[in-house]
């Protein structure tokens, strides 16, 4: 178990090195410079690029540009090109606010996606499992923006729903308990949207995991001794079809970041992917590249979890 | 010795009539039939695939039957199926149907002419976009299946960092240093077969056999490959990607499939893990057939089944995706019209115009759907293991 958790250690250390290769490669080898983003600016004269240049080692080779590029970012000194903020602090307080949407998102996505998929695997073939396997395909299939325009029209005319942003403007002064409730209202259709698509795919594969598991032999067995229906599939069946979900826990941290770019930017929800977002248009190579490694560790850390996670749920697996 | 089927039919002498054969075509199509949701978006995976071709041949060239470009300010934001203000346009600016059937856009053009053009973009980005995603995963997965116990050396390994190194020290401006180490790198190459044969028979000296020491398995290192790829958040490395590339379709289309082909990588791969140790394959490396011949032509029919469905499913992926870029704008560039960004545009004018939102939304939506239905239906009817038992 500690040799195996210390090779995988190693193993993630030298993928995330290659990661922080590759992404820097990828960011530096594109044509144009960040010292050029605004050609047509009078204050941008040659000298001052030529300053901006040194001031952020642009002028170095590329190999230097990365040492120094991941010195400063283990030294906690990275600062971005656009406002001379500190990179990892920006990071951290977009990084709460997606936690909060990730938050929410992830607990309305299994606690919906379970019933849904138990129940249409049991009725494998009715009504209900036909429509809603309809259903979840529609849901993956609309176009993630296309769905919350609709949705916000609905919405916005119908309940009155805030829709921008993290809480109504000016409501600093008030109870916090108003504000909580603000706060909440805010984030209902963002979090209802990005759990959406998820709740489609985790239905369908908590389905397909329950119908693998039923045409086991333990569940005939289950069946034919005259047990209760509920006790088969609750206790026979579910549990053991629980099985490859401890693993997709692990797996749902780098959701953080990578999914949800367009939500957040419908939204203005000040978090991380429209940060990411802001900082492509702004050609912010600290940021764009942090944000980069950061995902990179996450995902890292989820496979690593989901990982010990196995080892520790599944006694059959031995390393 | 005759083996064909009808002898040994006729040898064991069965009494009790043989199933009806089925070629594998008609067995598959029976599965698949069954599934009445999977037939419908094949339906429309059809149609769509009709509706682009149509749309390429009637909107493209010079003088285009229907014209997707032409702007009429007077005409614009009709609501669909308006006639067209005849008194107000020029004769040769009046819309051969006469009615826009999805309406106009802002620049009071047709909305269906742009919806007909689109139609085959999106379609060209989906297909060149998965094409090249599932070429270097079959490419990889089938190097990582079949030579994978095969270990790299270390000699190797030195000429590949050789190369590597060389590349970022050009690329880095030491042209020199840079230069020396590339000539190094395929001077090794070069040389590394010549040096086999010499070290061969003979008793290894210390530094051959460091040289020939294996160092890590191929499948490890594609496989490693594969982790590194899938550690970045896709969506965020397509968006970095196109958005510093100069806006073009086609780096779209390739930047979309060199993002997304770990998938099928590890679909091939563990497909010739399995294939590799089958008697049939035994069979074929016993006749002497080169690698080349059993991989693709052996192995491969097998194992492109899992393939084939990942593929369907991702072209509707790769049309989503790009419709997300063009949503944040960093699409097929104008006057290039896809599906994506009729979308986008019309979102500005959500109130006024709902027609430029929901017109190429249901497209997408419907698009998307078929394809992602049809490639559910092919994976349940290729797939043995989870069929009905009936």
């Amino acid at each position: 178990m500690l040799s195996f958790i210390g090779r995988s250690i190693i193993q993630k250390i030298i993928t995330l090195f290659f990661v922080s290769v590759v992404s820097f490669l990828i960011i530096h080898l594109a044509p144009g410079e960040p010292s050029q983003v605004d050609p047509l600016n009078p204050k941008f004269t040659p000298e001052m690029v030529e300053r901006f240049r040194e001031a952020f080692h642009l002028d170095k080779p590329l190999e230097v540009q990365y040492l120094y590029f991941y010195r400063d970012l283990f030294t906690g000194k990275t600062i971005s090109w656009k406002d001379n903020q500190s990179v990892l602090k920006k990071i951290w307080e977009r990084f709460l606010n997606s936690l909060l949407l990730f938050i929410v998102g992830t607990i309305l996505m299994w606690t919906i996606s379970f019933p849904i998929g138990i129940r249409s695997a049991i009725f494998r073939g009715g009504l209900y499992d036909r429509s809603s396997t309809f259903l979840s395909y529609f849901l993956i299939s609309i176009p993630s923006f296309f769905f919350a325009y609709i949705l916000i029209i609905f919405v916005v005319n119908s309940f009155h729903i805030p829709v921008i942003g993290m809480q109504t403007f000016g409501i600093g002064d008030t109870a916090w308990f108003s504000r909580a409730m603000d706060r909440i209202w805010h984030l209902l259709l963002p979090s209802i949207l990005s759990a959406i698509a998820g709740i489609a795919v985790l239905s369908r594969y908590v389905r397909s995991q329950m119908l693998e598991v039923e045409g086991q032999d333990y569940v005939r067995t289950a069946k034919a001794k005259g047990l209760a229906a509920d006790q088969v599939h609750y206790k026979h069946a579910l549990r053991n079809a629980l099985l490859p979900f401890v693993t997709m826990f692990g797996m749902i941290l780098p959701g953080l970041i990578g999914g949800s770019v367009i939500i957040e930017s419908i939204f203005a929800w000040p978090g991380m992917g429209r940060m990411a977002y802001e900082a492509i248009l702004a050609r912010d190579y600290p940021v764009i590249l942090t944000i980069n490694f950061v995902s990179a560790v996450l995902v890292l850390i989820g496979t690593f979890i989901s990982d010990i996670l196995y080892l520790v749920v599944d006694p059959r697996i031995r390393l | 010795m005759n083996m064909s089927p009808h002898s040994n039919d006729k040898d064991y002498q069965l009494d009790e009539p043989l199933a009806p054969k089925k070629t594998p075509l008609e067995e598959f199509w029976r599965l698949f039939k069954k599934n009445r949701l999977a037939v419908a978006g094949m339906v429309f995976f059809v149609l769509f695939f009709i509706v682009a071709t149509v749309g390429l041949v009637l909107t493209r060239g010079k003088n285009p039957v229907i014209d997707p470009s032409r702007v009429r300010l007077e005409d614009k934001l009709r609501p669909p199926l308006a006639r067209p203000n005849l008194e107000m346009l020029q004769p040769d600016e009046v819309p051969k149907l006469g009615v826009y059937i999805f309406g106009t856009d802002d620049l009071g053009r047709d909305v269906f002419a742009r919806m007909l053009q689109g139609s085959w973009v999106s379609l060209t980005v989906g297909f060149v976009a998965v094409g090249i995603a599932v070429i270097v995963g079959i490419f990889l997965g089938g190097i990582a299946g079949y030579y994978g116990y095969r270990h790299v050396r270390v000699g190797q390994l030195l000429a590949a960092a050789f190369l590597i190194a060389g590349a970022v020290l050009l690329i880095g401006k030491h042209i020199w240093a840079g230069a020396a180490l590339l000539i190094c790198g395929a001077g090794f190459i070069l040389i590394a077969p010549l040096m086999k044969k010499s070290i061969q028979g003979t008793t290894q000296p210390a530094w051959a056999r460091l040289w020939l020491f294996n160092t890590i398995s191929i499948d490890t290192l594609i496989m490693r490959f594969v982790d590194i790829m899938l550690c970045f958040p896709s969506f965020f490395l397509i968006l970095t990607v196109v958005a510093l590339l100069p806006a073009s379709i086609y780096n779209i289309m390739i930047v979309i499939g060199l993002t997304s082909w770990m998938g099928t990588t590890r679909f091939v791969r563990a497909e010739f893990l399995t294939l590799r140790e089958l008697d049939f394959v035994a069979a074929a490396r016993a006749l002497g057939l080169s690698n080349f011949r059993i991989i693709f032509r052996h192995m491969m029919p097998n194992a492109v089944a899992p393939v084939l469905v990942s593929a369907t499913i991702g072209i509707a992926t790769a049309i989503l995706t790009e419709a997300g870029l063009s949503f944040l704008g960093f699409g097929v560039p104008p006057p290039n019209a896809t599906w994506g960004n009729i979308l986008s545009d019309g979102k500005n004018f959500i109130f006024d115009a709902p027609w430029l939102t929901f017109v190429p939304g249901i497209g997408i939506l419907i698009v998307v759907l078929s394809f992602n239905l049809f490639g559910e239906g092919l994976r349940d009817a290729l797939n043995p293991k989870l069929r009905e038992r009936n």
